[in-house]
């Protein structure tokens, strides 16, 4: 029996067409309807077919923040995932495999090989997809599951398709069970019932979601990976919820057509990686000219250029710091989980607004495109939604309107297009407070220097708008881990790990980049060790904050080879730099996936 | 389309500033032609957005009163669109340079024209760069001699008239800004129309492209409507679009009334009116169904 101390990992490896999402989906599905936490993680290639793909999905009974580092379920769909992943199980773990395509080679001590003769056990000639449905079942019987939770699955899932197809697969899902009782060991815990049925979602749709939570009307993008999944979800959604989603040309057309939905009011928002990024950029600039208030995602992947379009990375942070030409404010905020990249969207709606200027979310594949349980007590569905200062509807003109009025804060009452007795233009260049133009029919340094300064008054305290981070952890620890974006979850394991191994450490989760705590953040670090982990390889973070605060790290665990960390890689890392001088550790990728 | 009737002039809808065109610039006659079919349609600026690029003819939304946004160059027809989609009530013109429009602008003319966007989008052509002052354009002509190509110009020009056909716009015309009375019908037709409306206009260049002036289309331009052709015949419209010499047609190429809807009619999320005017976020049932298919 357990004692909520559950916590196992399995993988599907195989190549791209042998279909390992859909038993990847049922699987999550059954652990999150038992209650269980999950968190997966697909590595994968920008192709449709060949290659290897290895969906790692760890289950618990306590909160995942992250994909993990071992395993103990492989289910090998190929003889390429056999021999990448098999030397890396330990005792304890399993393999399961199509044993009329696949060997399995040596296997460490105390690891269970479980071949499955499918073609046998299914009386089947021909074998395709339906060896994922046989080993599912396999599966169940491994795990101490019932039966009948893969059978309601099934039936679930091929509804559609007719009871001829559900009850195909059923029976050859039975075959695997039947077959693994007979022959297989169960692992001695079985899988435990968890708390209430629990949600799944990915990151991509969190965000998107936070989109329409935040009362977005208008999304635009092109496809780009790993960002796509924030397009799909408004494609499958935005009818019913009364939302325009439009497919546009390129990027530049997707950033210039947000702005010009926001300019007309509605909130805008769009999605895209690196690449769509930097064409969206001299838009981004634009929306702060014209004081615009709508929202930029980047996903980050691997770069530069096209990278690798399915590999994670933090290599995006001085793009954003620096989009577009010009010397101007945005907000840039990285959300640390997918939670969190939920609520972060009508957060930074609300500022946006009130500051009447662009906002840009750096996410990454690693919380865009892992999938995560979630109770859905903790979506808060209604957030508060504040569009800023804004010119009624209704309102007479009271004398003159001036759309960029110097006022003491800086911002000035928007009147949408529409409003009558307010006819005003916006710019792209620069303009004085009736929006007419600087630069063409006359410059003047001081009319300048007032809209400089008008726009930039605006963000005085906009620090002050926003929760600073926080050191998490022992106050008197060894060590402080300071992260920003996606790596906050990976970094609380390995200071779990870190303790396990006698150092202690605590932690600097940033996730607000502009406006940056620097004052907070000084105050937090002075006088600490201090270690930098993050997803690239020149220490885009470390620099950053260096310029910001005067402050250096004592050391800097950096990875770069398009995998994300998991929690070893950085408790080797801290425990080899607290061992030595500090400098630069960089973990070694231990599985070619 | 307004509540007030007051009937306005087209002294109504100048701007607060006047042009800082060279004297003689094409641009005037774009202006006034807006102005004219802005009062002659008995609209009210509050309910026109004119939107451009950059360049000196997309300074024009300075010198009318509507709501105006003087975007980023190239952008103004992505811009629009996001205005149009987020509120359809209002009247949405685009307006810039050959440069703006075919050039940097190129793929969004392209695609919004085959999206039949319900804009009209009114293209000052003066076959040149001219607020960067004098370089070769995509409708310079073969062999023209610009800054940026002292020589002669290598390469051929686009044609807007046969680009807009073929791309999918539904409404196209092209005017001379000299004769501001036609130009001021095709406009208004152009707004009246629902869908892509392009209207190309020459409008000279007089300081920086002397081979395209008054004079020369003033000896060419010939009337499709003295022409007998037939708006329905885009194989005819092509023809006569592509004749470049002593004859060079304006007037109303192609006009597609009913066959394909624009954009505001095809998108069903349109249908409860514009989505800037609604606000707020999801309904308890909209949440409902979401989490639903998340389990
Ligand atoms: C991204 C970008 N590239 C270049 C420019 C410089 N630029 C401004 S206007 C212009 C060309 C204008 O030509 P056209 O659109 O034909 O307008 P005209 O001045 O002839 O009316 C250029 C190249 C710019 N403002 N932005
Ligand atoms: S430079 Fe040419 S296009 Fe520009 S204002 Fe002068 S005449 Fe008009
Ligand atoms: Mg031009």
């Amino acid at each position: 029996m357990t004692n909520g101390n559950f916590d196992f990992a399995l993988a599907i490896g195989g190549s791209a067409g042998q279909g390992i999402a859909t038993p990847g989906d049922t699987l999550a599905r059954i652990v999150a309807r038992r209650g269980l936490h999950l968190s997966t993680y697909n590595a994968y290639q920008s192709i449709i077919r060949g290659g290897h793909i290895f969906l790692t999905v760890r289950i618990a009974e306590q909160e995942v923040r992250s994909h993990g580092d071992k395993l103990d379920l492989l289910l090998a769909l190929n003889q390429d995932t056999m021999d990448r992943h098999l030397r890396l199980l330990g005792s304890g773990a399993a393999a399961l495999y199509n044993s009329d395509d696949v060997s399995p080679g040596d296997a460490g001590d105390g690891v269970q090989l479980c071949p499955l003769p499918v073609k046998e056990i299914t009386g089947l000639q021909r074998v395709g997809l339906n060896q994922n449905t046989v080993a599912l079942g396999a599966m169940m019987h491994l795990l101490g599951l019932d039966f009948s939770l893969l059978e309601t699955s099934i039936a679930q899932q091929f509804a559609r398709k007719g009871e001829e197809v559900v009850n195909e697969n059923v029976r050859v899902a039975l075959a695997g069970y039947t077959h693994a009782q007979e022959n297989f060991v169960p692992y001695p815990d079985p899988m435990p019932e968890g708390g209430e049925p629990l949600a799944v979602w990915s990151g991509n749709e969190a965000l998107a979601m936070g989109g329409a939570a935040a009362g977005v009307k208008f999304y635009a993008a092109y496809p780009m990976s790993p960002s796509t999944g924030v397009l799909h979800w408004y494609a499958q959604n935005a009818r019913s919820l009364g939302i325009m989603v439009r497919q546009v040309e390129d990027e530049i057309g997707v950033a210039n057509m947000i702005v010009g939905a926001a300019h007309a009011g509605a909130r805008a928002m769009c999605a895209t990686s690196g690449g769509g990024f930097a064409l969206m950029t001299e838009a981004i600039g634009a929306a702060s000219m014209m004081e615009i208030p709508c929202v930029f995602i980047n996903v980050q992947r691997a770069g530069p250029s096209t990278g690798v379009p399915t590999k994670t990375e933090q290599g995006d942070l001085w793009q954003a710091l620096g989009a577009s030409q010009g010397d101007f404010e945005r907000f840039v905020v990285s959300p640390l989980d997918a939670l969190d990249a939920y609520n972060t969207v009508p957060e930074l709606f609300n500022l946006a607004d009130k500051l009447q200027c662009p906002g840009i979310i750096l996410s990454d594949l690693l919380i865009s495109e892992g999938r995560y349980s979630i109770h859905p007590r903790d979506i808060e569905f209604h957030p508060a939604i504040d569009r800023g200062a804004l010119v009624d509807e209704g309102a007479a003109s009271g004398g003159e309107y001036l759309r960029y009025k110097d006022t003491p804060s800086g911002v000035s009452p928007r009147a949408l297009p529409g409003t009558p007795g307010h006819v005003h233009i916006v710019a792209t260049d620069e303009h004085d407070e009736d929006s007419m133009l600087l630069s063409d029919e006359f410059t003047n340094p001081h009319r300048r220097r007032a809209s400089v300064e008008k726009r930039a008054r605006k963000f005085q305290d906009a620090a002050s708008l926003i929760a600073p981070p926080e050191i998490e952890g022992p106050a008197d620890a060894e060590a402080t881990l300071v992260g920003w974006g996606s790596t906050a979850g990976v970094i609380a394991e390995a200071i779990e790990q870190l303790a396990e191994r006698g150092v202690t450490a605590n932690r600097l989760a940033v996730k607000w980049l502009i406006p940056l705590h620097a004052e907070e953040i000084a105050a937090a670090l002075s006088g600490r060790k201090f270690i930098i982990v993050e997803n690239n390889y020149s220490g885009q973070f470390a620099r950053y904050l260096r310029s910001e605060t005067g402050l250096s790290a004592y050391g800097h665990v950096r990875k770069y080879d398009g995998e994300p960390f998991a929690p070893h890689h950085i408790a080797d890392g801290v425990a080899d730099l607290l061992g030595g001088e500090g400098g630069v550790f960089v973990p070694r990728q231990e599985v070619i996936v | 389309m307004t509540t007030t009737t007051i009937e306005l002039t087209p002294k109504d809808f100048k701007g607060k500033v006047d042009p800082d065109w060279c004297p003689g610039c094409g641009d005037f006659g774009v202006l006034n032609a807006l102005q004219r079919a802005a009062s002659e349609l008995g609209m009210q600026p509050h309910e026109i957005v004119t939107v451009s690029g950059i360049g000196c003819s997309s300074n024009l939304p300075g010198y009318i009163n509507t709501y105006g946004a003087h975007t980023l160059h190239g952008r103004s027809l992505a811009f629009a669109t996001g205005v149009k989609m987020a509120n359809h009530d209002l009247n949405v013109i685009a307006t810039g340079g050959d440069g703006d429009g075919y050039g940097i602008g190129g793929n969004h003319f392209t695609h919004t024209a085959r999206r039949n966007v319900d804009l009209t989008y009114v293209v000052m052509n003066n076959q040149i760069y001219g607020l960067t002052t004098g370089q070769v354009s995509p409708t310079s002509r073969i062999g023209q001699k610009t800054k940026s190509t002292p020589f002669g110009s290598v390469e051929y020009p686009i044609n807007p008239i046969t680009s807009a056909i073929m791309n999918g716009a539904t409404y196209v015309a092209r005017a001379y800004s000299g004769d501001v009375k036609h130009l001021t019908d095709l406009i208004k037709g152009g707004i009246r129309h629902k869908g892509f409306a392009l209207i190309d206009v020459f409008s000279p260049c007089v300081t920086f492209n002397l081979d395209n002036s008054h004079n020369f289309f003033k000896a060419r331009v010939r009337k499709l409507e003295d022409e007998g052709h037939d708006t329905d015949d885009w194989a005819a419209a092509c023809e006569k679009a592509m004749a470049w010499g002593d004859e060079i047609y304006v007037g109303k190429f192609f006009h597609m009334e009913n066959d394909k809807e624009s954009l505001t009619d095809l998108e069903p999320v349109l249908r409860d009116g514009p989505i800037a005017k609604r606000q707020g976020g999801l309904t308890e049932e909209q949440a409902d169904r979401i989490i639903q298919r998340m389990m």
